[in-house]
């Protein structure tokens, strides 16, 4: 069995922020990622980022990721990385099981987790939502600006949040036409900077529509919306066809947070924060000792927010197993203010609603 | 309107334009953020102390325009790309327009390409005065338009046809 101090799961943003402020405690770090890359969603994000410059505003998402490396090498000997390694249990007893590539398992035990797996894409149903060309925009995006692949030629956008907005915009610059944006929602989800910047492209952004079917024998071919009323109910006569090699589905993200579930921490269902999240404390501890979360696992935000929470998480997972540096309260304070503005806005209202449901 | 199609309306564009003595005095920011996001490098690049959000970074960035250079820093900062700058003091009967371009193929100085206004039609077409690309714009390119005085409140973006 492989022992480890603090054990982080995941290296998106919130896992390798966690790591930086962990290791910079004193703490010995090892993060389990199960891509061969760190980086998380970042790798995909060739977008500015928002927020401010403590979070590396208008830095494109893919140098942020290297930004942080840079930050964790400083480390380097406080700092262990396994990547291409999936945790896949979280035992009552204590017991982490992992998975080397395809066949190596092994146990991990360790004095404190941090969990900070991110979240997974929901899907819509439709018929025929399983014709080749249908794609979620995750995929879209990580073939397109990971791998320099493009989907398609023509593309229908389903959902107008942000990852649909701006995963619009990067199929345009691949190339790529985007015939319509729709949503089932009577208003645009997403930020309306990102939305104009589509419109005036002259792509039209279609609110209260939703996909009535996909029509295509080996792939599809073709697209059928229709409109909704404001009961979400589909009105008949309201039916729009699209020729398209392509629809990606973009209708927003739920937590990953199963392993949390399986060690037996406290869940529950927050429609402000896309799904189940665990309950926790102000430091991010769950509601099993020495177990943190951190990050959209927690609660779907954004990656601005999700550094400061893996900062704040690791901060105080390294305290709690005896690395209380002497500028403890200093550094969380800081990460404490630094999420309040983030979250002092409209879209931060919300979100501050679902928390308060899960801070005990 | 706005938040079903993301096209502002006029009253909006207009609210967020200084004045026509202004513009024509020199180049000045137009910031076209309508809607409250906690997001501030524009005022953290403003070396003129023009772009003012504050305290609390949801605010919707002020501009002085007293104070506005139209440097154009801002404008390769913005993540939302919501940024322009407008200039009416070279000719009586054009406006030079700096707009962020992040496609391909880059328009070249001379190049007569299609003027869109907010919702992407072609409302006239515009010649190419200036391309800048150096690596401090981080991949966000700045095209100079100039188009006729008329489309001011109306020209917002270019499609530039792949030769
Ligand atoms: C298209 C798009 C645009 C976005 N734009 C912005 C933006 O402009 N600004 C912004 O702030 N945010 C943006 N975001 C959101 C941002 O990317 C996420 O909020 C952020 O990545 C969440 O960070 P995280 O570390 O919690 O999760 P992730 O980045 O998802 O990282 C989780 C990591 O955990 C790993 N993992 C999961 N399960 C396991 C396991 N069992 N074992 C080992 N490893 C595991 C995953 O492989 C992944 O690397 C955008 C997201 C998308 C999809």
């Amino acid at each position: 069995m492989r022992q480890a101090e603090l054990l982080i799961i995941g290296g998106g943003p919130a896992g390798l922020c966690a790591a930086i402020s962990a290791a910079k405690s004193g703490a010995k770090v090892l993060i389990i990622e199960r891509n061969k890359y760190l980086g998380g969603q970042l790798v995909k994000q060739t977008h500015m980022f928002f927020g401010s410059e403590k979070q590396y505003a208008s830095t494109r998402g893919i140098d942020i990721t290297e930004i942080l490396l840079n930050e964790l090498d400083k480390y380097k000997e406080n700092v262990e990385i396994l990547a291409d390694t999936t945790v896949v249990g979280m035992y009552e007893d204590g017991i982490i099981t992992a998975l080397y590539k395809e066949d190596d398992f092994f146990k991990i035990s360790a004095k404190a987790v941090v969990v900070a797996t991110g979240a997974f894409e929901k899907s819509l149903a439709f018929p025929n939502n399983d014709l080749p060309g249908i794609y979620g925009a995750g995929a879209v995006q990580t073939l397109m600006n990971v791998h320099g692949v493009k989907p398609g030629n023509k593309v229908l956008m389903v959902g107008a949040g942000n990852i649909g907005l701006i995963v619009s915009y990067q199929l345009m610059q691949a190339g790529v036409e985007v015939v319509a944006i729709l949503d089932a929602a009577s208003k645009i989800g997403g930020y309306l900077v990102h939305a104009s910047k589509i419109r005036r492209m002259g792509v039209p952004i279609l609110t209260s529509y939703t996909v009535k079917e996909a029509i295509g024998k080996d792939f599809i071919e073709k697209a059928v919306i229709c409109q909704v009323d404001d009961k979400f109910q589909p009105i008949e006569g309201t039916e729009k066809e699209f020729d398209v090699d392509v629809m990606c589905i973009s209708v927003g993200l739920t937590p990953l947070n199963e392993l949390l579930a399986m060690r037996g921490c406290q869940m529950k269902y927050v429609p402000q924060l896309s799904g189940f999240v665990p309950l926790r404390n102000e430091n991010y501890e769950t509601t099993i000792e020495n177990i943190f979360a951190a990050g959209d696992t927690t609660g779907v935000e954004e990656a601005s927010a999700a550094m400061v929470e893996g900062y704040l998480a690791g901060l105080c997972a390294a305290a709690k197993i005896g690395y209380k540096t002497d500028d403890f309260d200093e550094r969380k304070n800081d990460f404490v203010k630094q999420l309040d503005a983030l979250r002092s806005g409209p879209v931060g209202k919300h979100i501050l609603s679902g928390i308060e449901q899960i801070v005990v | 309107m706005f938040e079903k199609t993301g096209i502002p309306s006029k009253e909006m564009v207009m609210g967020k334009f200084p004045s026509i003595e202004r513009i024509n005095k020199g180049p000045v920011a137009v910031i076209e953020c309508y809607k409250e996001i906690p997001c501030n490098p524009c005022e953290t690049a403003c070396k003129f102390d023009a772009i003012n959000i504050g305290e609390d970074i949801n605010t919707i960035p002020a501009v002085t325009s007293d104070n506005c250079t139209g440097c154009a820093i801002c404008l390769t900062k913005c993540p939302g790309l919501a940024i322009m700058i407008v200039d009416g003091s070279k000719s009586e009967t054009t406006v030079l327009i700096k707009i962020p371009y992040e496609f391909l193929p880059l328009p070249k100085v001379g190049d007569t390409v299609m003027g869109l206004d907010r919702e992407g039609r072609h409302i006239t077409d515009v010649k190419i005065v200036g391309v800048l690309n150096p690596k401090s714009f981080d991949r966000t390119p700045i095209v100079t338009v100039e188009a006729g005085r008329k489309y001011l409140y109306d020209l917002r973006n270019i499609k530039v046809e792949a030769k």
